[in-house]
């Protein structure tokens, strides 16, 4: 009798319908939650289909061209974006060239030397700085770093080193090297914060074997623990550098904003992220509009690219250590 | 064993230049606070949060509807980025296997790392292209694809750091999986995920590029949800690079307004955030 009922229930069970056991709540979240991670999926699909799919006028139009010339001529329906990819490679590059000893150094100090309490204080507050909005990095560029850079900086560039092309020709305030700086000082944060947190998952047995065989503590540093730490570093690196290629309005405002290719990092230059803030909202016609959104392409899979690589040498790093 | 001069040398020189780029950076920090602090509050007066922009040429006025437009389309990203990054969030933290957990978090890091002009321009393929204009939707939708990753990785991170025991705990009470995480382990979570939450809608408060050409900017009362509306970020972009100087005391204003804002936000939340780390780990 009893066994009956048992069987009589699990038949019942086996026959509810799809709707009465979701009720059991189990299964909706289940359902919806995945829904929602899915749907992640679906906004990255979205976003890459939009800009390849608006894009196709201006793709089918110049082709590799479009990286290729130097052309930007919206009346006469030419469009060549080079300057702007110079302008965007330039100006990061000056700020890794700045942010990355800058904040390596910021990371050695605060992993291997600061007691852990003033180390946590000073990330704390080296962090703050990344949640400076950008459009106010562009606001102090403007009115605070500009005029230093013209009154200090240029003439001494140009006493030392002005034999060089780099610093050739007049300076008038915004320029490739102004675009530079400003991204240096907004990328350091994340190289110091990446950077300090793999050097602090080195195991302190690296180390207490390095000082034991009598090597001083920045012999320790420089030879044990950054080549431990490499791959993580230069994961911070390539997070530092996506972030600066993609960086819109700090650079819109210090760059001049004009097409050229020039060799002297003292004159005007343009980037990517710059033309598309600029001349987006006004663009008309599909040509124009659509070779923007080309550049804006060109300018997601560089970021894409880098960042994908970023991740990668950074769980590395993790993953090695959490082996050690 | 004798340590050489050379060696001595080089190490102080190294271990002392590295305590000086970290002094450095730290100084840009309290470098732009000053500089802020001295020009914005120089140019904040009552008037900024209470009138209108004044037309070109006129001098005065404040900016209460970008103000307003701000909270608005931040309203608006919230509503949209929050929820799906929170069930996604528990999804991972929850119900979800290691392969598929992985892929998901590695899309969400590449989704963080898309440059927000370029979630600008989707936005616009998205919203402002099929309905024929710029509206405070366009603008929201920008920000809220941007709020997404930060939710999902928050919300991961601190429903992970509940401890099993107590999902064990209300299991063996009967309790479902459902009713396990949305009342005990969500509300175990709770304080970080909000602090979490206030960090994300903080970052994406001062971002201007992907309203530019969604939310466009307005020097009026915009009505409703699909008008062209004002923001904070977009005003101050838009006064520092015009020509009168005026607009550029408005622009320092509204700087320091924002930025007074996002610092405070940071600086509560990651300190609720840090005490619940401390707690734990006691």
């Amino acid at each position: 009798m009893a066994s009956s009922s048992i069987a009589g229930s699990l038949r019942h069970r086996a026959n509810r319908g799809v709707l009465a056991r979701l009720r059991g709540g189990d299964e909706i979240s289940y359902l919806v939650t995945l829904a929602c991670a899915v749907l992640i999926f679906v906004v990255v699909a979205l976003i890459v289909a939009k800009l390849w799919g608006n894009s196709q006028p201006a793709i089918r139009a110049f082709g590799w061209d479009f990286l290729r010339t130097s052309r930007w001529n919206p009346n006469g329906g030419k469009f060549g974006a080079l300057p702007f990819l110079y302008g965007t490679c330039v100006t990061s590059a000056i700020a890794l060239l700045i942010a990355v000893p800058t904040g390596v150094a910021s990371a050695i100090f605060l992993a291997e030397m600061a007691p852990p309490k003033l180390s946590n204080l000073l990330t704390f507050l080296i962090e703050l700085l990344a949640a400076v909005p950008s459009v106010i990095y562009g606001l102090l560029g403007i009115f605070m770093l500009l005029p230093l850079i013209r009154v200090y900086l240029v003439p001494a560039l140009k006493s030392t080193f002005g034999f060089l092309p780099l610093f050739q020709g007049s300076f008038y305030g915004v320029s490739f090297l102004s675009a530079g700086l400003v991204l240096a000082v907004m990328v350091i944060p994340f190289i110091v914060s990446v950077s300090r947190e793999v050097l602090l998952a080195v195991p302190t047995e690296q180390r207490e074997a390095a000082l034991a065989v009598g090597a001083t503590k920045w012999e320790t540093t420089w030879d044990i623990v950054l080549p431990y730490a490499r791959s993580g570093i230069f994961g911070s690196i390539f997070l530092a550098l996506a972030r600066a290629l993609g960086e819109t309005m700090a650079v819109t405002m210090v760059i001049g904003n004009t097409p050229k290719i020039t060799a002297s990092l003292l004159s005007p230059g343009y980037s990517i992220a710059a033309v598309i803030a600029n001349e987006f909202a006004e663009a008309s016609g599909d040509l124009y509009v659509s070779s923007l959104i080309f550049a804006g392409l060109v300018l997601f899979g560089l970021t894409i690219v880098i960042n994908a690589l970023a991740r990668i040498l950074i769980l590395a790093t993790s993953q090695k250590a959490a082996t050690a | 064993m004798k340590i050489s001069a050379r060696r001595r040398i080089v190490n102080a020189v190294m271990l002392s230049l590295s305590g000086i780029c970290t002094l450095l950076v730290i100084s840009v920090l309290f470098f732009i606070l000053g500089y802020l602090l001295v020009h914005g509050v120089k140019s904040l007066d009552f008037d900024f949060f209470t009138k209108l922009p004044k037309p070109s040429g006129e001098t005065g006025g404040g900016m209460a509807n970008a103000i307003v437009g701000s909270g608005k389309v931040l309203l608006l990203a919230t509503l949209i980025g929050v929820p799906i990054g929170f069930l996604a969030g528990i999804f991972l933290a929850e119900f979800s296997g290691k392969t598929f957990a992985f892929t998901i978090r590695y899309v969400v890091d590449l989704l963080n790392g898309v440059p927000s002009i370029v979630i600008g321009i989707v936005a616009y393929a998205l919203v402002v292209r099929p309905m024929r204009h710029f509206s405070a939707l366009a603008g929201g939708v920008a920000l809220g694809i941007m709020m997404i990753p930060i939710a999902v990785r928050t919300t991961e991170e601190f429903l992970r750091s509940v401890p099993n025991s107590m999902r064990e705990g209300a299991m063996a009470l009967g309790a479902t999986r459902a009713q396990t995480i949305f009342t005990v382990v969500v509300p175990a979570a709770m304080s970080g995920l909000i602090s979490g939450m206030m960090l994300n809608l903080a970052r994406v408060a001062g971002e201007t590029a992907p309203l530019l050409f969604t939310a466009l900017g307005n020097m009026f009362w915009s009505k409703g949800w699909l008008e062209p509306i004002a923001t904070l970020p977009v005003m101050i972009y838009n006064y520092a690079i015009a020509p009168e100087e005026d607009l550029h005391q408005q622009a320092w204003a509204a700087g320091f307004v924002l930025l007074m804002l996002v610092l405070a936000i940071n600086v509560t939340a990651r300190m609720v955030i840090n005490r619940g780390h401390a707690s734990s780990r006691r």
